[in-house]
């Protein structure tokens, strides 16, 4: 069925068909843009699981990903390492999860890591102000910044340590009408 | 030990340890150690059961079950771990399913096999769907809300082509196959009555080119006798070998059907929009964590349009921080201020009203002169401006109106939210209720007669099918209004965007660069399907030109939104707008249904021309045919339902089953309410019976602590034992690896039964 082609086995592809929302198409789609952000680097033969990582600068350099406040944090969270070095399979991943089909459970465990500035499982004041100050470049004054911090942890913190946990954050996300639309990357 | 240093940083201020080993937090571990820690996470995976669906599988509590085979299990993808342990954790089930037997075995590969196909399937028929390409790239450059808006475009033409397509298969297709098919069409004969003379309206002699023209534009001339209108169905039955066609019963039958299919399209459509409002609040939705956390559309692609995503997201802020001020505002506001604010409400919504019964007088009055002149024929010009002179008052007021509401509205004071929403409203009424009068003020000429009451039951010197005169005057309203939207764009938007770009002037500047209003364009589109839906009885083409219309709108919006918009400053959010747009719609269903229901049913058809010559209303056709069934049960049943004992109880049932659902909704609420104190009420109850716990610990000599629920066999006590629990206590590193504290976790997830973590 198809062209026959020679870049996985079909036990690799039936395994990330299994393991993401991709079908065989996208996956082999999928390789091919990994491959082009850096032609020298990636193998065209992925049969024998060659052990290839790619900087976080190639792929935040990628259309999809150039224009969004968070890329380096997004990239990050997908990485083995926590530096941004990504592998074929954190570079699927990463599109698996950012992708249309992905419950808002999974989206939401992601978010949290990608919003958590600090890393240090909460969402404080200090990541927020972080992620509003992406979000607006800076074009808030301070006083309006912080009271815009206020009024979020306000509105989400549920056990009153003026910290959003990955609890806080899942229920309010539940009841963000807009999220699954909009942490959504179509590639 | 192990460091997970990736995620464990150095804290700032103090913390407290056990807070860190909760299951809650634990959970949030993306990558864990390698080897053994990984085979015991894949035994927590399998007990996880398919819990709350919330993504956790930590936690010792879970590996505190016995470990069995669930009957349900998460596919692998829905997993929030790495590649690599995916595809272990794949690999275990399908060795499991081997271990399993074959026929459980061939159950489970042929459900695999059944959800590739079904995925594959998918993707074929998703490359299928209309305009796939072109929305794709609107969305990278525009963001969902703009999206939302050409996907609602995308829906209206589905949804003209199935209208038309019902009608043509029942009404028209017959018709035409007869002859082919050996049926034998009967006509409706003309009974040599007054009412039944119908003079042709075809030209004759010499026909000038411009009257073409003419005709092509008004429907008249020689488009009048064509499949196009009512009038030329003249068509009693046909009698096909074997069975007889009603073709009366098939034109009544099928508008109902298309009213009816189009309500339960929208309604099925908008039914998860609907759910989400329902359930949230409407204060939350629009709260500034919707606003950080999902406010950023990731699938912008363009520089431009992140600039303007950015911008929009600070206007939206700003707007926020300026609503809850007007908040405090109107709280603080002293009686005096009240009333004045009340009593220019007043005044200016009596001035609102006051506009609006104007705009209504004059369309009516422009429809009157409009019909009184198509009788006198003059010269070309003249004449094509009479015809369109009602569609020329409607855009008129519809174009003037919005203007008059945006600057009445600054002065009511509302907050900014409201503010847009109530301007909306008196939008959406305003457009939708002129083509109620103009119908009114048709359907009043029409049942006027000189003397007395018709003859007929309608008038017919002047209209001897009526119905094919109000089909022309929809044909008119659809056509106008696509030269109207064509002419915009290329005369208004392009020389704008021209002059702007070219022109530096202080003017120029100030008019700016168009921007692509959503509400406006929305209600462009519903007013045109709310013709559509009038115009269908009476012109039974009308969807096949809708959806034509709509097809060329779509390239039309498309080109001068890519060329020369930007994306409104006001954001429309993408959730709502979905929603807005189907309401609108839902509305404007409404307000077409009334005329048809009042053409079909109260005004007198015409005896002259059309399927329903031999009744006096075409709602009659129905009765008729249930009388003449052979089956006598059945007719007793018909009648029945049709009777008015039915009809009272069906809707004394609806308003019982209406209020059910309200007061269910509501203790939903209310139960939603409560579980939300609850869970701040468990998060307190969590930290401080946390710190009593340490004062505890260190008030008392180090000892080994004895869980106070009795020892459960743990999956993982291999590693550390008592000893290792001892050590954690006082060592710094208590918040890395989770296989060195599960002996803790254990001992807290014993504790409480219902931490908020499970909720």
């Amino acid at each position: 069925m198809g062209n026959k082609q020679t870049i996985f086995t079909d036990e690799q592809l039936d395994a990330y068909q299994d393991c993401t929302f991709f079908t065989r198409k996208e996956i082999l789609r999928l390789h091919g843009r990994y491959h082009e952000l850096a032609p020298h680097l990636v193998p065209m033969d992925y049969t024998k699981e060659p052990d290839c990582k790619l900087p976080l600068a190639l792929i935040v350099a990628m259309p999809e990903l150039n224009e969004n406040p968070f890329r380096n944090r997004i990239v990050e969270s997908f990485s083995e390492d926590g530096l941004g070095n990504q592998s074929f399979n954190d570079f699927v991943d990463m599109f698996s999860v950012l992708s249309e089909m992905a419950p808002r459970e999974l989206k939401a465990i992601f978010a949290f890591k990608i919003y958590d500035f600090n890393v240090d499982n909460f969402l404080c004041k200090e990541d927020l102000e972080q992620t509003l100050n992406r979000l607006t470049k800076e074009e808030l004054t301070e006083e309006e910044v912080q009271l815009v911090c206020e009024k979020a942890i306000e509105e989400a913190d549920l056990d009153g340590d003026h910290k959003l946990s990955f609890a806080d954050f899942e229920n309010m996300i539940t009841r963000a009408p807009d999220f699954l639309s909009t942490f959504h990357i179509r590639i | 030990m192990d460091n997970d240093s990736v995620f464990y940083s150095a804290r700032t201020g103090p913390t407290n340890p056990l807070l860190d080993q909760l299951p809650s937090y634990q959970s949030l571990l993306y990558r864990r150690k390698p080897a053994n820690g990984g085979s015991k996470r894949r035994s927590s995976s399998r007990t996880r059961m398919g819990s709350s669906g919330s993504g956790r599988w930590g936690g010792a509590t879970v590996a505190l079950r016995e470990e069995k085979t669930p009957p349900l299990q998460r596919p692998v993808r829905e997993l929030p771990r790495t590649m690599a342990e995916k595809r272990r954790d794949r690999e275990q089930r399908l060795e499991q399913d081997r271990e399993l037997s074959s026929w459980r075995q061939r159950r489970r590969s042929l459900h695999r096999s059944l959800k590739r196909l079904r995925a594959d399937l998918q993707e074929r028929l998703s490359s299928l769907v209309l305009w796939r390409g072109d929305i794709h790239l609107i969305e990278g450059m525009f963001g969902t809300g703009i999206l939302s808006y050409f996907s609602f475009l995308r829906f209206l033409v589905l949804l003209n082509l199935v209208i038309f397509l019902l009608m043509f298969s029942f009404v028209m297709l017959p018709i035409i196959i007869a002859p082919h098919a050996g049926g034998n069409v009967t006509f409706n004969q003309a009974d040599g009555s007054v009412c039944s003379v119908y003079p042709t309206s075809a030209r004759r002699g010499l026909v000038i080119f411009h009257e073409h023209i003419t005709d092509l534009l008004s429907g008249g001339g020689f488009l009048e006798q064509t499949y196009l209108f009512y009038g030329y169905y003249k068509v009693h039955a046909i009698s096909f070998p074997g069975f007889t066609y009603n073709l009366p019963l098939a034109y009544l039958l099928v508008t109902v059907a298309y009213l009816c299919l189009s309500l339960v399209w929208i309604v099925q459509r908008s039914a998860t929009g609907f759910k989400r409002n329902l359930i949230q609040d409407e204060d939350r939705f629009q709260s500034f964590c919707n606003k950080i956390f999902a406010g950023w559309d990731c699938c912008i692609t363009n520089e431009d349009a992140a600039r303007l995503k950015r911008s929009s997201l600070l206007y939206e802020l700003k707007t926020d921080l300026e609503e809850e001020r007007i908040k405090q505002k109107i709280a603080d506001r002293s009686r005096k201020e009240r009333c004045r604010i009340y009593t220019i409400r007043l005044i200016l919504n009596v001035f609102v009203i006051a506009v609006l019964a104007a705009c209504f007088y004059s369309i009516y009055r422009a429809t009157i002169f409009s019909q009184k002149a198509q009788m006198e024929k003059v010269n070309f010009m003249r004449d094509l401006i009479y015809e369109y002179l009602p569609s020329i008052v409607i855009t008129l007021a519809n174009f003037i109106t919005p203007l008059l509401f945006s600057v009445i509205i600054n002065f009511e004071d509302y907050s900014p939210a409201f503010e847009i929403r109530f301007t909306l409203m008196r939008c959406v009424f305003m457009r939708l209720t002129s083509i109620g009068v103009l119908l009114f003020s048709l359907w009043s000429q029409i049942t006027q007669c000189k003397e007395g009451p018709c003859l007929c039951g309608y008038n017919h010197q002047l209209y001897s099918c009526w119905e094919t005169r109000v089909g022309q005057e929809m044909y008119k309203l659809t056509v106008f209004d696509f030269i109207i939207i064509a002419a915009v764009t290329i005369f208004v938007e392009f020389p704008r965007k021209l002059m702007v770009n070219y022109c530096g002037c202080g003017l120029m500047r100030w008019w700016g660069q168009q921007e692509f209003a959503i509400p406006q364009n929305v209600l462009e589109i519903v007013y045109g399907q709310t013709i559509c839906w009038i115009g269908t009885f009476y012109c039974p083409l009308l969807p096949a030109i809708c959806t034509i219309k709509y097809f060329f709108i779509f390239y039309i919006k498309k080109v001068s939104l890519v060329n020369n918009c930007r994306p409104a400053t006001r954001p429309f959010r993408a959730s709502s707008s979905n929603f807005f747009f189907l309401v609108v719609l839902l509305i404007g269903l409404a307000l077409a249904s009334l005329p048809v229901m009042v053409g079909v049913g109260q005004i007198n058809c015409s005896q002259a021309c059309g399927p329903f010559v031999n009744y006096t209303v075409s709602w009659e056709v129905l009765p008729r045919t249930v009388s003449l069934l052979p089956n006598k049960a059945l007719r007793d049943l018909l009648f029945a339902l049709a009777s008015e004992a039915v009809a009272v109880s069906l809707f004394v049932i609806t308003c019982v089953g209406m209020f059910y659902v309200i007061a269910l909704a509501g203790a939903h609420k209310r139960v939603i309410n409560q579980l939300r104190e609850q869970l701040v009420m468990e998060g307190r109850d969590k930290r401080f019976l946390i710190q009593k716990l340490c004062q505890a610990q260190r008030m008392t000599p180090a000892r080994p602590p004895v869980p106070p629920g009795g020892p459960q066999p743990l999956a993982r006590a291999g590693r550390d034992g008592s000893a290792g629990s001892r050590s954690s206590w006082g060592s710094p590193s208590y918040h890395t690896s989770f296989s060195t504290n599960h002996s803790d976790a254990m001992f807290l997830a014993n504790a409480p039964p219902h931490g908020s973590t499970h909720v």
